[in-house]
């Protein structure tokens, strides 16, 4: 099961990032966790929200540049080595990772993570055959107290 | 031996001085003997002509010039390659085209009695700038296709100086050129004087204690500021001159030791002024688009081009004694093209280039900065859905294609910058397409 996040693109300038939590802070909308990729000149804010359509009409509407993009939410023992392991699996899958990014919140003894795999629909089936745990949006808004 | 304070005189120069009434005689029977070639050699000027039934009788003073119809940038482009010459392809003895430009480039034409024309006039600039004979003039504008260096080139040679072909770029090896072979004069963009300056300075090199004493500084509007800034630290006289190649390139006017306006060598380009809405003539010192009849081109004769450039015509006499009357320096424009180290740019150029990468237009601004004496190109895009991804590598490479495009299409580097949606500002809805923040 794959999970939609936004992206959206922000100027690497003072101020910018608050513009965006702001919109959606006045949408009642909470943000579940996010991760900023940054270069010299841009950023990209990516972000889990519970209700990610009206989350992109908001921001849409403000005139922020919106794209989503599908994410997968994977199991991973909170312990040395849970995060080494699950890489060992996904490499074995010859599965490419473009980027990922922790959930603030543990499943008991789990941590969350959210991935961008370059072919999404791949890594799902041969990752979940390997025995890796995908947290259903379901379960994951539920964990979060959404 | 000679005066550098009040100017050589050279003979060349003598056109410069004589009595107006016989100057105007001259232009007019120059002016007559164009028409005519014009006429019966150039298509789009006997359909124009024709349309209007301008005939050779229709055509009786100077002032009559403000019935023959306009010529405009686009006329050459147009008639690309050699729609408009008037002469034979073998009596051609050169070829230059613009500089700069998207697409097909606008061609001019010479043959030698226009090369030695040419010539001539950069004589006369030269002249006026009170260069001589034993002179050595460094020409740091570029050869090839660009009419500034070969055009240079020759002046300082007619005038019996010592040219060195330098050309642009490379400015370590300009200054050291400059020190070693005693440079009494340089030609180059005036805001590359002052790269050149500063690039000295840091090189150890203070050029103000060199031999040089003048700088024939064209191709891009400057400031009195700069001008200031350029004599003092480089220890120099600095000279605007100015010139297009679709009229012949450097050499359609200059200053003289006086350096309070632009002498047009008016016996070889007719100037009027015109008020760029109506196209009506204003009076002389009234500002409005400079418009110019060669009234001695052979090749490709060129009637009332519009020029875009805005200046006024100074009708009193000069202190310097030269009767050809002046302009004023060229400050703006009549349209939206800028110049950058003295490549002329449109920004429907730089349009074009993002439209190629894409196929989609987004809103975007230029904007043009000095830092230490060196034009800057920014260009800032608002980023759209078309343009957004998700990755920051898949951004990068869009980047780097749109700076690409850019800089095949007008040979200038750019800085390409991504900006927020809604973030370039817009008047009357419509976006201003160029900052310039260069104080000029």
């Amino acid at each position: 099961m794959k999970i939609n996040q936004l992206s959206l693109f922000l100027e690497n300038k003072p101020a910018h990032m608050k513009v965006p939590c702001q919109i959606l802070a006045d949408a009642g909308i909470n943000i579940l966790t996010l991760s900023l990729a940054d270069t010299q000149q841009f950023g990209i804010l990516r972000l889990i929200v519970r209700d990610w359509e009206r989350a992109r009409d908001v921001l849409e509407k403000a005139g922020c540049v919106v794209k989503i993009t599908e994410v997968v939410a994977v199991e991973v023992p909170d312990r040395p080595g849970g995060l080494a392991g699950l890489l060992d699996v996904v490499d074995q899958c010859g599965i490419n990772i473009e980027y990922m990014y922790a959930f603030t919140f543990r499943r008991g003894d789990r941590a969350v993570m959210v991935f961008r795999f370059d072919d999404p629909d791949e890594a799902l089936r041969t990752i979940t055959e390997k025995g890796v745990n995908i947290v259903e949006s379901v379960e994951l808004f539920a964990e979060a107290g959404e | 031996m000679s005066c550098d304070q009040c100017g050589t005189f050279n003979p060349e120069s003598a056109m410069d001085y004589l009595p107006v009434q016989q100057l105007r005689q001259l232009q007019f029977s120059r002016l007559k003997a164009r028409l005519h070639q014009a006429y019966s050699h150039v298509d789009l000027y006997r359909d124009r002509f024709d349309e209007r039934g301008i005939t050779d009788e229709s055509i009786n003073s100077l002032e009559d010039v403000s019935r023959l119809p306009f010529t405009v940038k686009a006329d050459l482009r147009d008639s690309y390659p050699f729609g408009l010459f008037a002469t034979p392809m073998r009596d051609v003895v050169r070829l230059h085209a613009s500089s700069g430009t998207t697409g097909k480039p606008t061609v001019v034409a010479y043959t030698q009695d226009d090369v030695d024309v040419w010539t001539s006039v950069m004589v006369r600039t030269f002249a006026a700038c009170g260069l001589h004979e034993g002179d050595i003039i460094q020409n740091a504008y570029g050869y090839g296709l660009f009419t500034g260096g070969l055009g240079a080139h020759y002046g300082a040679e007619g005038l019996g100086a010592t040219v060195i072909p330098i050309s642009g770029g490379n400015t370590d090896r300009q200054i050291m050129v400059m020190k070693d072979f005693g440079v009494s004069a340089i030609c180059c963009t005036p805001s590359y004087f002052v790269h050149l300056l500063e690039r000295a300075e840091e090189l150890g090199v203070s050029v103000r204690e060199l031999p040089i004493r003048a700088g024939i500084f064209g191709a891009e509007p400057w400031s009195d500021a700069m001008r200031r800034h350029a004599e003092k630290a480089g220890g120099i006289k600095a000279y605007d001159i100015y010139g297009l190649s679709e009229i012949i390139g450097p050499g359609v006017a200059s200053e003289c030791e006086a350096q309070e306006g632009l002498h047009i060598f008016e016996d070889h380009f007719y100037p009027e002024i015109i008020d760029p809405d109506t196209c009506e003539p204003v009076p002389d010192g009234e500002e409005g688009e400079l418009v110019i009849t060669t009234l001695s081109k052979r090749a490709m004769p060129v009637i009332r081009y519009r020029t875009r450039d805005i200046t006024s015509v100074i009708a009193e006499p000069c202190r310097c004694g030269r009767t050809v009357r002046r302009i004023r320096r060229i400050g703006r424009r009549s349209d939206d093209m800028f110049i950058i180290r003295g490549v002329n740019v449109f920004p429907s150029q730089v349009e074009s280039a993002l439209l190629e990468v894409d196929g989609t237009l987004p809103h975007y601004q230029i904007i043009l900065t000095r830092e230490g004496g060196l034009d800057r190109m920014a260009v800032e895009i608002e980023v759209t859905g078309d343009y957004f991804s998700d990755r920051v590598g898949a951004i990068e490479e869009l980047k780097g294609k749109l700076a690409h495009a850019i800089e095949n299409t007008i040979g200038i580097r750019v800085d390409l910058r991504l900006v927020e949606p809604h973030t370039i500002e817009r008047s009357q809805g419509k976006a201003k397409r160029v900052i310039d923040k260069r104080e000029i």
